[in-house]
This record gives structure tokens, sequence and C-alpha cells, in this order.
């Protein structure tokens, strides 16, 4: 990565969001460019613009006549106007454009809607009990690599109805896809050669064998009376791993560093559950982990740039969800924010589609956490790992628990 | 005047934040858009829970107002 990309040093004309110091403390560099810009611009990535305040980014999330989600994931790689399969995208409806986007989104939303997700609770409180009785008796524990990472894979993977047994090889597609953003194309391509022949598999054997999950719905839904096409299924199944695991996890292993951090906080949110659902929101406020993407889709101008055809633009919600013109006290978390319309999960048409389902884990995840322990330290900041790309969330994430 | 609360259908994108803060005020549709529930009347012991929906829907939708 060093030797592609060297050190950024000015954001607002040279940004990059795999560099070092943005994957260690983005807001600083928010915070700077939104007294700035407020739209920086980069030549990497063939050409890249960055809106930082929560105005500019409700705009392009609320525009799709000058932006389009075609693409959702910045690469070396822009697809060209005609690039297959447009304009459904490879993974619908996160890829999708109006107004095909919303039949596919009409499809998905059933199983994503509040009594459908509260059926997945159980699995998820037992998986959780599970994991933290691996820390029985040990005096560390990483919350990421051995607790938050492991949750919404296996939601996911139980959701769909693969073999749990499948979960390892499930997080290795994922992080090479979204982390791992400065491969050559030739190598992106074998990742994704690989993941369409593990979900070929899976969809011939729930056609032959159908039962009740995500699987066999999708092999037996139609859209305008037609079935979708395995391609459809396999993007959809796609983005729940690209979109529904990476995502979570990041938000619950950024809610336990900052309760780690933070003591103050710990201590009052372990002595008084009730303050838990305003603590999460004011969780994904503050560390919301995704940055979406979009392609300009005509030349036009924003924010007092002239943006090309072709331009990639990332649109950070988390840098909108920091602005002091929209939110008092935006850089201090505070559990219980009464006013809090962040935008964690987006805005308008491509609001996420599994924001119950985040909510319900990351709900699950903090509630067992602090039931079995209410009081815990990090081990050493320094030994702290924070991804890169477009989601943040800790990595590595060390703790004391004993 | 009770107060009232109503749901624009045109900025209502599901987020589902009004429903889960006071399920007694709000319904969802097959499509987990939100309105207001029955007439939309706001009981005394519901008029925080109905501010606190408002406060936290991201897209401006949820409106509470006095009749």
């Amino acid at each position: 990565m060093a030797d592609r990309h060297p050190p950024v040093t000015d954001w607002a004309t040279d940004f990059d969001h795999t560099d070092a110091a943005w994957i260690a403390d983005p807001y600083p560099i928010w915070d700077d460019l939104r007294e700035r810009c407020p739209v920086a611009h980069s030549s990497r990535y063939g050409g890249t613009w960055l809106p930082v305040t929560h105005s500019l980014v409700s705009e392009v999330a609320y525009d799709h006549e000058r932006f389009t989600s075609r693409s959702v994931v910045v690469t070396e790689r822009r697809p060209g106007p005609d690039a297959p399969p447009a304009p459904i995208g490879v993974a619908p409806p996160i890829t999708s454009d109006p107004p095909f986007h919303a039949f596919v989104r009409r499809m998905l939303i059933p199983a994503f809607a509040p009594k459908a997700i509260a059926a997945l609770e159980p699995f998820t409180r037992s998986l959780c009990r599970e994991l933290l009785s691996h820390a029985d008796g040990r005096v560390s524990f990483d919350a990421a690599a051995e607790y938050a990472q492991h949750i919404p894979v296996r939601v996911i993977v139980q959701l769909l109805g693969f073999p749990q047994s499948d979960a390892d090889l499930f997080r290795s597609f994922i992080r090479r896809v979204m982390e791992e953003v400065d491969q050559t194309p030739e190598v992106r391509d074998e990742v994704f050669e690989e993941m369409d022949d593990y979900m070929n598999a899976q969809i011939s054997d729930h056609r032959e064998r159908p039962r009740d999950d995500l699987t066999s719905y999708l092999c037996s839904a139609t859209i305008g009376g037609a079935p979708l096409s395995d391609e459809h299924i396999r993007g959809t199944m796609v983005l729940l791993m690209i979109a529904g695991i990476d995502t979570t996890w990041s938000a619950i292993g950024a809610s336990l560093w900052h309760l780690a951090s933070y003591q103050a906080d710990l201590a009052r949110l372990a002595g008084s559950p009730s303050l838990m659902d305003t603590a999460v929101e004011e969780f994904l406020r503050a560390y919301a982990p995704v940055t979406m993407a979009r392609l300009v889709a005509k030349d036009c101008v924003f924010g007092g740039c002239e943006l090309k055809e072709g331009d990639w633009l990332l649109l950070p919600f988390p840098a909108a969800n920091r602005d002091p013109a929209v939110f008092p006290d935006a850089g201090k978390v505070l559990l219980d924010r009464v006013e809090n319309r962040h935008a964690a999960f987006g805005l308008g048409r491509h609001r996420c589609l599994g924001s119950n389902l985040a909510r319900m884990e990351l709900r699950v995840a903090l509630e067992e956490w602090l039931a079995r322990y209410p009081s815990f330290r990090l081990t050493d900041p320094a030994a702290v790992v924070w991804s890169g790309g477009q989601i943040r969330g800790p990595r590595q994430l060390p703790v004391t628990i004993g | 005047m009770p107060l009232r609360v109503r749901v624009d259908p045109d900025r209502c994108q599901g987020h589902n934040r009004c429903y889960s803060i006071a399920p007694d005020l709000f319904e969802l549709d097959d499509l987990g858009m939100s309105s207001a529930a029955g007439s939309g009347d706001v009981p005394v012991q519901l008029e925080a829970a109905a501010r606190r929906a408002e406060a936290n829907c991201p897209e401006h939708a949820v409106v509470v107002s006095h009749g």
C-alpha cells in the first residue's frame, strides 16, 4: 500500500481514506476540512471528492440525478458508463439506481422488518454468551477479534441458511473485498470468482432442498412475475456480506472500545441498563462505521466545485454525524443524548436495509458483554488496530477483563 | 389542545426509529414505512415519547404539533 499510495500531506487536495493517519483518527481531519473546504478533492483513485458537512452529505444522499450508486466502493477501477451489470449493479439494491432500486428493495424489506429481526434475537444472544464463555478464566480477551468479529457473520450465515462452519470462509471473503481495495483488478477478480463458486453451490443446494431461510426465499421470490436470476441472488448475498457483517462488527467493536477507554461511561452504562437505547444510538452517531461512495453521473457543480462525470465521491456519514452545525457537542459521546438524528444508516432511498438487524445485534452484544464483564479496560491503547477503507472499526482490541 | 403526530410519507424512508421509540403511536406498512397509528392523537402519558420520536427521525419525517 505504501509504495503505491504515498503518505498524505494535504488533506484538502490529496486525501486518501487508506492513509495511516485517516485510519488511526479521521475525526480531526474531517473537523479541519469542515472549516476549510468543505469539499476536499484528491486525484487518487482516478479523481475523488469528499464532502464533510451534514448538509452536503445529505444533498448527495438525496440526489439520484447527479450521483449514481452503481459502484459504492472506491477502488482503482472505475466502472465506465456501460459497464455491466448496470443499472442493477453488482450487489442490488445498494448498487442500483431508481427505478430498479425500489423493486429490489421492496422484495427484501419483509426479511428485515422489526418482527423478522426479533426472531433472530435468541440466536444472537446465545451466540454472544457462547463467545464470552471462551474468555472464562482469562485475564485478557480480544473484544474485536474474539467477540465482535464473530457476531454478525454468524447471524448472516444463519439468516441465509448456510452452514455455521463456513463462517470463517465468509470472513475471509469480506476482508479481501472490503479492505484490500488497493489490489490490482486481476487479484480482485479472483476473489469475486471464488465467492461466485461458493454461492452457486449454495443456490443449487437450496433449489433442490428448500427450507425456511433467506436463500430459499430468494430462490422463490419474483420481481414483476419473473424469478430472480442466479446472478441477482448472488448479488443479494454479496450485499449481505459486504453491508451486513464488517459494518456491524465495526459498530460493536467501536462501542466496546469507547467503554474500555472511558471508564466513567462504562460504569454509568453498566449501572443503568435503561440508558442502553440512547447509548446505542450515540455510539452509532459518534462511531458510525460506514462511509459510502457514489459516482458522479454527469458534469455538475456541487459545493462550489466542478465535478466531472465518472469522478468518485466518498459519502462520509461518520463526518456528517460529527458536524457541530447539527449536533451540539458533536465530538463528545453523551450516553443520554435526547435528540439524535444521526445518519449512521444513511439517508434517503438507500437507507440501510438492515438497520433493524444491526441495532438488535449491537444492543444484544453490549447487553451480554456488560452482564458478564461490567468492568474492563484497554490492555494497551497502542495495541488497538483500526481497519482502513470505507468501514471503520477496531480489528484488534485487547482488553483486560480479569 | 392535545398533541398529534403525523409522518410525512414523502420523507419517511423506513428507519423505524419512531416505531421503536413509541410503538403505540406509529404503525408500519409492509414496506416498513411509518404512519401515525389511528387518529394520531397523543395520550398525555405518551407526549414525551412523541417528542423523542420526532427528535430522532433522521429524515425529519415525524412531526408533532398541537391539533
